[in-house]
C-alpha cells in the first residue's frame, strides 16, 4: 500500500475554499489527505461590503458559514496559524501547538487592512468620523453613520498600493453620489477621491472613461497623493510634502498587508506578500509551496476574479509538480471586474499582465454580451448576479463560463 | 521613441522623457535631466539614484514604502529631494522606467 501524502491549504477564503474543492476532485482519496486551516469560521462575501454603507446589502447578505462550502473528504481545522517552517515541510498551529506535515503546501491567507500603519488613522476619530469599508465592522459602522449624517466634506483616501479590488474606491464614490442625490442632499456633500495613483485608474483607456464619470458626477480627484498622517483634532490628512486635505468624514482604504503569519515564517516582502512566480504561481524560494490569491506578490489586481482564474492554472501546475513533469500552465494575470457606477448602471473591465482594459464587448455564453468600458444596465445586473455565482459556482470550484486566459474576442484596439 | 541630447550624448527616451536604455546613464546625464526638472543634484540625490538603479536592476519593484526603508532617506526627506511626484521624478533622473502601479 502506498504511503498517504499530504496537501495542506492555509486559508479558507475565496482562493483556499476554491482550491480545496478543485483538488479534492483531482487527487485520489486513498493517496492524498487534504487539510485546510483557517482561524475564522465565517465566510465573508467581500465584494458585498461596498454596498453595506448605502443600505443596499445588510450584514446577513454577505456572510455564510465556511463549512458550508468545504467538500467532504477534506480535514478542516479552525485555528490560528503560527508559522510555516518551509525547510522542514511543516506548519505550526497556535491551537494546541499542533504540527501539520505536508508534501505540498498552498498558501491562500489573503490580505487584510492595517490602519495602524498610518499615523493617526486608527486614532480617536476611528469609527466616529473615519471609517473603512473593507471590514464588516467598518462597513456596518459607516452605514449607521450615513443614516444621520448632515453632509460636509466626504474624503475617500487610498493609502497605499496594492490594495484589494482596485475599482472599489471609485465605486464607493459613484454610489455615494447616487445615495446623497437620492436623499436630496447632494448639494451638501462634497466628494473627493484622494489617491496615490496618477489618475482614476492605472491604465490609459480605463482612466479616460472613469475620469469622465467622476467629472460628470461632480466628484473631485486629487492624484499622486501619498498620505503620511491624520490630524484627528483638525480633521485633516497630510501627505509627505505637508499638502493638507480637510475632511468631515474620511473613508479610508488602509494599507493592505499579507497575513502576519507570513512575516513570522520569514517568507514575505515589505508588506508580507509572498514572492511568487507570476506565471507558474509557485513560491519563488520553495519548490513545494504554491501561492494563490491576495497572499501572492504577483503584479495583478488583488481580487476574487484573479484568484478564480489563477485557480485553474494552479490546479494544473500542482498536478505537474506532483507527477514530476515540467509546468504546463502559465498564468496571464487575467482580471475581470464589474464596476457599479450608481443608479442601477455599471461598466466592465477585462485585462491581464500585458493587455490594458479595452473597450468593446465581452461575450458570455447564455447571458452576455456585456459592454466593456461602457456604462450599461446589463453590467449592473452582472455585478449583482455575481453574488449568486460566487456562492454557488465559484467557491465550489465548478466551471464558470469564462476562460482563465484572457481572450481578445470582442475587444477593440 | 526618440533621441534627446543630454550632456553631449544622444540618449534614447520614450514619449514621457524616460530613458529606454538604462546603460546609457551616467552621472552627467543625470545632472542634465535634473536640470530640466530644476534640480541640482547633491551626494544624497546620487545615493538615492544608485539605490533606485540597483533595485530596478534586480527586478524589484519600487514603492514609497520601500524608499522609506532604504536606509538612505526617510519618505519625508525623499519628498524634499525630489519635490512634487518624487518617485516619478527620481526614476526619470535615475534613467529607469517610470514605476508602473500594478493594482
Amino acid at each position: 500500500m502506498k504511503q498517504t501524502k499530504r496537501l495542506v491549504i492555509l486559508g479558507a477564503g475565496t482562493a483556499g475554499t476554491m482550491m480545496a474543492n478543485k483538488l479534492r476532485k483531482e487527487l485520489d482519496r486513498d493517496e492524498w489527505e487534504i487539510t485546510i486551516v483557517d482561524q475564522v469560521k465565517t465566510h465573508y462575501y467581500q465584494p458585498g461590503f461596498l454596498f453595506i454603507p448605502f443600505g443596499i446589502y445588510k450584514k446577513e447578505d454577505v456572510i455564510k458559514p465556511k463549512s458550508d462550502f468545504l467538500p467532504i473528504g477534506v480535514n478542516v481545522i479552525f485555528s490560528e496559524i503560527d508559522k510555516i517552517v518551509p525547510d522542514e515541510n511543516k506548519v505550526l498551529l497556535t491551537e494546541g501547538s499542533r504540527v501539520l506535515k505536508y508534501d505540498f503546501l498552498i498558501v491562500a491567507t489573503g490580505a487584510k487592512t492595517a490602519p495602524e500603519e498610518t499615523e493617526g488613522l486608527a486614532g480617536e476619530l476611528w469609527y466616529k468620523d473615519i471609517f473603512d469599508f473593507y471590514t464588516i465592522v467598518g462597513a456596518v459602522a459607516l452605514a449607521d453613520y450615513f443614516k444621520t449624517w448632515k453632509g460636509g466634506k466626504l474624503v475617500i483616501n487610498v493609502t497605499e498600493i496594492p490594495y484589494k479590488c482596485p475599482v472599489a474606491p471609485l465605486e464607493f464614490a459613484f454610489l455615494a453620489d447616487a445615495f446623497f442625490t437620492n436623499r436630496g442632499m447632494r448639494d451638501k456633500v462634497d466628494i473627493t477621491l484622494v489617491t496615490p495613483l496618477s489618475g482614476a485608474f492605472t491604465k490609459p483607456k480605463a482612466t479616460k472613461l472613469l475620469s469622465s464619470l467622476l467629472e460628470e458626477k461632480n466628484i473631485n480627484i486629487i492624484p499622486d497623493y501619498n498620505i503620511a498622517r491624520v490630524d484627528n483634532k483638525e480633521k485633516k490628512i497630510y501627505d509627505y510634502a505637508d499638502q493638507e486635505v480637510a475632511f468631515d468624514c474620511l473613508v479610508t482604504v488602509p494599507t493592505n498587508m499579507g497575513d502576519a503569519m507570513v512575516a513570522r515564517s520569514g517568507m514575505g516582502d515589505d508588506l508580507n506578500f509572498i514572492p511568487t512566480d507570476k506565471h507558474t504561481l509557485r513560491a519563488e524560494n520553495h519548490e513545494n509551496i504554491f501561492v494563490i490569491g491576495d497572499a501572492a506578490n504577483i503584479p495583478t489586481s488583488k481580487a476574487g476574479s484573479v484568484a478564480h482564474f489563477a485557480g485553474e492554472i494552479l490546479t494544473e501546475n500542482l498536478m505537474c509538480a506532483i507527477e514530476g513533469r515540467p509546468f504546463t500552465a502559465s498564468f496571464d494575470g487575467h482580471a475581470n471586474c464589474y464596476i457599479v457606477t450608481g443608479n442601477g448602471m455599471g461598466t466592465l473591465i477585462d485585462f491581464n499582465y500585458d493587455t490594458e482594459p479595452l473597450p468593446g464587448t465581452f461575450p458570455l455564453p447564455g447571458v452576455g454580451p456585456f459592454g466593456l468600458l461602457k456604462v450599461t444596465r446589463m453590467n449592473h445586473y452582472g455585478k449583482m448576479i455575481f453574488r449568486w455565482m460566487y456562492w454557488h459556482i465559484l467557491l465550489k470550484g465548478k466551471e464558470m463560463p469564462i476562460s482563465s486566459q484572457m481572450s481578445m474576442a470582442g475587444k477593440k484596439l | 521613441m526618440s533621441q534627446k541630447e543630454y550632456a553631449g550624448v544622444s540618449i534614447a527616451v520614450n514619449d514621457e522623457g524616460y530613458m529606454t536604455e538604462s546603460s546609457q546613464w551616467t552621472e552627467d546625464v543625470a545632472k542634465a535631466i535634473a536640470a530640466e526638472e530644476k534640480l541640482e543634484l547633491t551626494e544624497k540625490h546620487f545615493a538615492m539614484l544608485k539605490y533606485i538603479r540597483d533595485r530596478v536592476a534586480k527586478g524589484e519593484s519600487l514603492t514609497i514604502r520601500g524608499i522609506g526603508k532604504s536606509g538612505i532617506v526617510d519618505i519625508k526627506e525623499f519628498y524634499q529631494l525630489f519635490p512634487g511626484a518624487p518617485l516619478k521624478k527620481a526614476t526619470k533622473i535615475a534613467g529607469v522606467p517610470k514605476p508602473s502601479s500594478c493594482i
